[in-house]
Formats: C-alpha cells, structure tokens, sequence
C-alpha cells in the first residue's frame, strides 16, 4: 500500500492535485453554480439590458422600437415631468431620511437610559419596520381620511377641518413622508443603539467631572463618537427611501406629487403610458444613483468617520 | 448575565426619588409616547377591522366595535379569492425562502471552503449584486420571465428572486469565523464536502441561518412590486397584491373596514413571528451597521 521511492510519490502527489484541482472547479459549480447562474440571469442581465432598451423609443409590448439615442435621458433630466420626479425623489429623501434620523436619535437616547421594560419597547418600535407597506398604507390611508379618518376627529376636537391631504399634492407628499417615518423610526433607533452602547463610559464621565452638563456631553462627546452610525445610517436610509414603492402606490395609487424615482419606474413602464424605453433610462439612472452613494460609502467609511 | 447584575442597582437608582423626576421626563413620557404613536394606528387597524359600516362611517367614533362583526372578513374574501390568494403568499414565501437559503449555503460553502483561482473574483461580483436596486432590474425581468411563459404563475413571481447575495453575503461572513480544525477533523475522517457541509458547518452556524431565513421570510412575504408587475389574475395574487386590487374595489369612504381586514390579513402574522423571533429578525436587518 505505502508508496516507498520518492519519485512516484512526487508523482503521484501532483496528480493527486490536479486531479483534486479539477474536482474543486466540479463541485464548485455544483455548489455555488446555481446562485451565480440566477445572479447573472436576474440581476447583471437587466443592468446591460436597460442600457440597451433606454436607448429606443419603444413601448412596452410593441414589436417596433426606434432607436432615439439618449432622448429618454435628456427627457429625464430637462423636461417638466422629469424634473419633477427629481424634485420629488430630492424632497421625499431628504425629509424621509432627516426625520427618521432624527426622531430615531431621540428615541436611542430614550431607550439607552437604564429603565425597565426598554428591551420590550425597543422591540414595539422596531416592529412597523417589518411590517408589508401595502398593509401600513391601507391602515394609514384611513387615518388620513379627511372625512372618517381618526385625525380628522382628532382635528375636529380642536375645531379644525382636516385639510384634503389625497388631493393636494403638496400634502400627499407630507403625508407619505410622515407614514415612511413611522415605519423606519425604530430601525434608527436600534442602529444608534448599538452605536451609543459602543461609547466608553468613562469618557462621558470625565465630560461630566469637567463640568459639561448633558446637552454638552451629548454634543462633544456622544455626537462625535457616534459619527460612524450616523454616517452608516444616513447612506442606509438615502438608499432605502429611494427605492420606495408600496406605500406610495398604495396611498395615492397613480401618483399625485408623489412619483419618486421608483414608482415613476413603475408607472411609466407598467402605468397607462408603458413607456419601455424611458423607465429604462430612469433604472439606469436609479441603478447610477445608488452604486454612486454606495462607493462613497466604501470609499469614507474606513477613513474619515473613525474616532479610535 | 453580568449585564443584569449591572443593570439592577441602575433601574434602582433611576427610580431614586432624586432621579424620579428626569426618569419620566426624559424616560417614561417620551418612550410612552413613542409607543402610542406606533401601538395604535396597529391597534386601530384591528378594532376597525370588527367594525360594522354604521361605526367607520361616523362623527363619533368609539375605539372599541360597539357591535363586532367578522362581515368585514368576509367581505375581503368575497372581492378576493381570499383563501388562495393568501395561500399563494405563503407557498412562495416558503419555496422562494427555502431555496433561497439552500442556495445561499451552498454558494457560501463554496467560496469560503472549496478552494479555487479568482474566487474572491466572484465574492466580489457577488457582493456588487447586492448594490442592484430589484425595481431596476423590473423591466428586464419582466420580459425574461415572460418570454419563458412565468407570466401570471407563482414560479414566475419566485424565480428571479431566488439569486442571493444578501443571504451569501452573510453566510460566507459566518463561515469564515468557524475555526480550521473543525473541518481538519472532518477531512481525516474522509467526509466529502458535501457531508461536511451537512454534518458540521451548517449545524454549527444554526443562529446565522435562522437568521438570514427569517429576513428572507419576511421580505419574501411583505413584496409587493415585482409580484404586482408579473401576476395579472386574481387567483394567482399574493396578499399585497390581492389588497392593492381590494383598494382599487373598494374606493367608497366606507370600505374602511373591509380594507382593514385585508391591512390585519397581511400584518398579523408578521407581527406575531416578529414578536416570538424578534432577536434574529433584528439582528439579521440591522447587519452591517454594528461591526
């Protein structure tokens, strides 16, 4: 059984290694093949795909498509609609992401106080963030309702009118944002959480043997040190609120002030128009967008926002 | 446990008469508040949903179903074939999960312990899928999925999303930790990679999994828009879809109630799973953030 001479040992070994090596290649295909099949399918393809189709005039569906260069992007980017879509998207981002931010700051600063029954509350504020947006929509839709909503009893209380916030397009806008709030409030706060309890005490306790009071402490000390969440968050946020679809559509169903970049996506392509090559040209854009947000992630992250 | 030990003399002292005061201030009456502005519009949603026509559409709402009937319920599943469209969520919840996960193992096996050129290469292709929104993939897919007649069918809803690089992403994370002579013991024992994945690294890394497959759930389940664009027919809707239909039905000021069933139908069940498995379900979707 042994081998003894060295020669066909060596031999023997290299090929065992080539034939090992050819193996790897086999049973990695076997094992990660499929997902990398899939992947390249449903997720490269239609990057290369939209390049090609933003270039036509061409209606979903239709068997004739012109060729029209880049009109769908001088489109998106110089005509009324387009621009306005920009204004949304800009709009419903910033005050998305800077009130989730926000409220969800104050609320860690609630929670990461040693009080009994956190843990439970963390959970209940955490919870709207898993929850189906075409649910959260319907139950907000009712809330709003300027006639049965509960706020518009809530209103009447103080003897105020609910104002029309489905047919005015700047309320619609408020009133999505508000509903995005809600839901991602919790996820902040969880995340500044970590971030907070990742503090050393006895910095903060140094501060307050200096003299610094709390507001001081929070904003020499806890702020600065929290910068890598922050940073995290607001990218996290930026590309989550510009993917938002369903509570959009759900509550103002064709649009109305509140077509972002995603369910101007859908409704262009899908929507009465079905204009195919021109919510190609918008994913491009969209897909551009985001990769661009995520390298400076990846590029700022390791660098400027670490205190340590 | 020493975090309780710790924490026993702090909720003491936050209840000391000198800080009772800012405990409530800056403590109970923002976190309360907090709570109710998320509690109710969920608890609204319920007790709405019992309500009778003559209690939504009024000027003096009572929080409580004065007389609580299940009309609204099946009011939903008259509109909408109600038992099959929230079948059809749950078989492609499941099936999309579980192949997804199962994928998501082995790809992840593969990258971290079957050892060949350029397979960071592919981690690295792997890991910018991650960075492709799903909606600007949409269009494409739609046409692909048509073209090889997924239109209208679950498996065309499943299908395009069964590539992972979430799910890879983190397993491969997981796997990597796992220590060397773990799969040296293996090997002397002459068990093949496919036991080995089997029999020690998925075992071992059970939370991981967990973890990841209960994202997946719950995103597989709350998805709404690639499902809206490929399923035309009722019969074949999953719950989001099927309500977007109900809300289209329904447009009279006083289909509230009906809406809030179909709202219950789709968030219960999440809610429920949430509250019995919140820890990984909190883990699994704040990754990333806590290094």
């Amino acid at each position: 059984m042994a081998v003894t001479t060295p020669a066909p040992a060596a031999a023997t070994a290299q090929r065992a290694r080539r034939i090992n090596k050819s193996r790897n290649y086999f049973l990695f295909i076997l094992f990660a093949g499929p997902n990398i099949a899939l992947i390249l399918s449903f997720i490269y393809y239609p990057l290369f795909a939209n390049a090609y189709f933003s270039t036509l005039d061409w209606r979903l569906g239709a068997r004739t498509a012109h060729f029209i260069g880049l009109d769908n992007y001088t489109e998106f980017f110089t005509s009324r609609s387009g621009l306005e879509v920009w204004r949304v998207t800009i709009i419903f981002t910033l005050a998305t992401v800077t009130g989730s931010m926000v409220l969800g700051l104050l609320m860690a600063l609630v929670l990461n106080r040693a009080l009994p029954g956190r843990t439970a509350a963390r959970t209940a504020l955490f919870s709207p963030y898993v929850l189906s947006g075409v649910g959260v929509g319907l139950v907000w839709s009712f809330i709003f309702d300027p006639r049965i909503g509960i706020l518009s009893h809530f209103l009447a209380m103080f003897g105020a009118t609910s104002p029309e916030w489905f047919l005015d397009r700047n309320l619609a806008l408020v009133m999505v944002i508000a509903v995005y709030i809600w839901k991602n409030l919790g996820y902040c706060a969880v995340i500044y959480l970590a971030g907070l309890q990742s503090i050393p005490q006895d910095l903060l306790e140094a501060a307050a043997i200096d003299g610094a009071g709390p507001i001081r402490r929070f904003f020499n000390v806890t702020l600065p040190l929290l910068s890598p969440t922050v940073f995290f968050l607001s990218i996290a946020m930026v590309l989550s609120s510009m993917q938002a679809f369903d509570i959009l559509r759900i509550m103002t169903p064709t649009g109305n002030g509140t077509n972002s970049i995603v369910f101007e996506i859908y409704l262009q392509s899908f929507g009465t128009y079905q204009r195919a090559g021109y919510a190609a040209a918008i994913s491009v854009v969209l897909f551009a967008t985001l990769f661009a947000i995520t390298a400076i992630q990846i590029r700022f992250v390791e660098r400027k926002v670490h205190y340590s | 446990m020493t975090d309780q030990v710790a924490e026993r003399p702090a909720w003491l002292k936050a209840l000391s008469r000198k800080n009772l005061a800012s405990t409530l201030l800056a403590g109970y009456v923002p976190m309360i508040l907090a709570l109710l502005v998320i509690a109710l519009p969920l608890l609204w949603m319920v007790v709405a949903s019992f309500k009778p026509i003559s209690e939504i559409v009024t000027l003096d709402p009572g929080f409580l179903p004065k007389s609580p009937t299940l009309d609204n319920y099946a009011a939903v599943a008259d509109r909408v074939p109600l038992a099959r469209v929230f079948l059809n969520s749950v078989i492609v919840t499941f099936v999309g999960a579980a192949i997804k996960v199962f994928l998501a193992i082995t790809t992840a096996y593969a990258l971290v312990f079957i050892e060949i050129p350029f397979r960071n290469g592919i981690f690295l292709g792997i890991l910018v899928a991650l960075m492709v929104p799903p909606e600007a993939a949409m269009l494409p897919n739609f046409l692909s999925i048509s073209s090889i007649g997924g239109r209208d069918t679950l498996w065309g809803i499943i299908l395009p999303g069964l590539g992972t690089a979430f799910g890879t992403f983190m397993l491969r994370q997981q796997f990597k930790t796992l220590p060397a002579e773990l799969m040296e013991a293996a090997e002397l024992d002459g068990a093949g990679h496919w036991r080995r994945l089997w029999q020690i690294v998925a075992p071992v890394s059970t939370p991981t999994i967990a973890t990841v497959a209960l994202v997946v759930i719950v995103n597989e389940w709350n998805n709404f828009l690639w499902p809206l664009v490929i399923i035309d027919s009722p019969e074949k809707m999953t719950l989001p879809v099927g309500l977007n239909l109900l809300r289209s039905i329904e447009t009279q000021t006083g289909s509230y109630g009906i809406l809030m069933a179909g709202a219950v139908v789709v968030i219960a069940p999440v809610l429920i799973v949430f509250a019995a498995l919140q820890r990984y379900i909190v883990a699994g979707l704040t990754q990333g953030a806590v290094k």
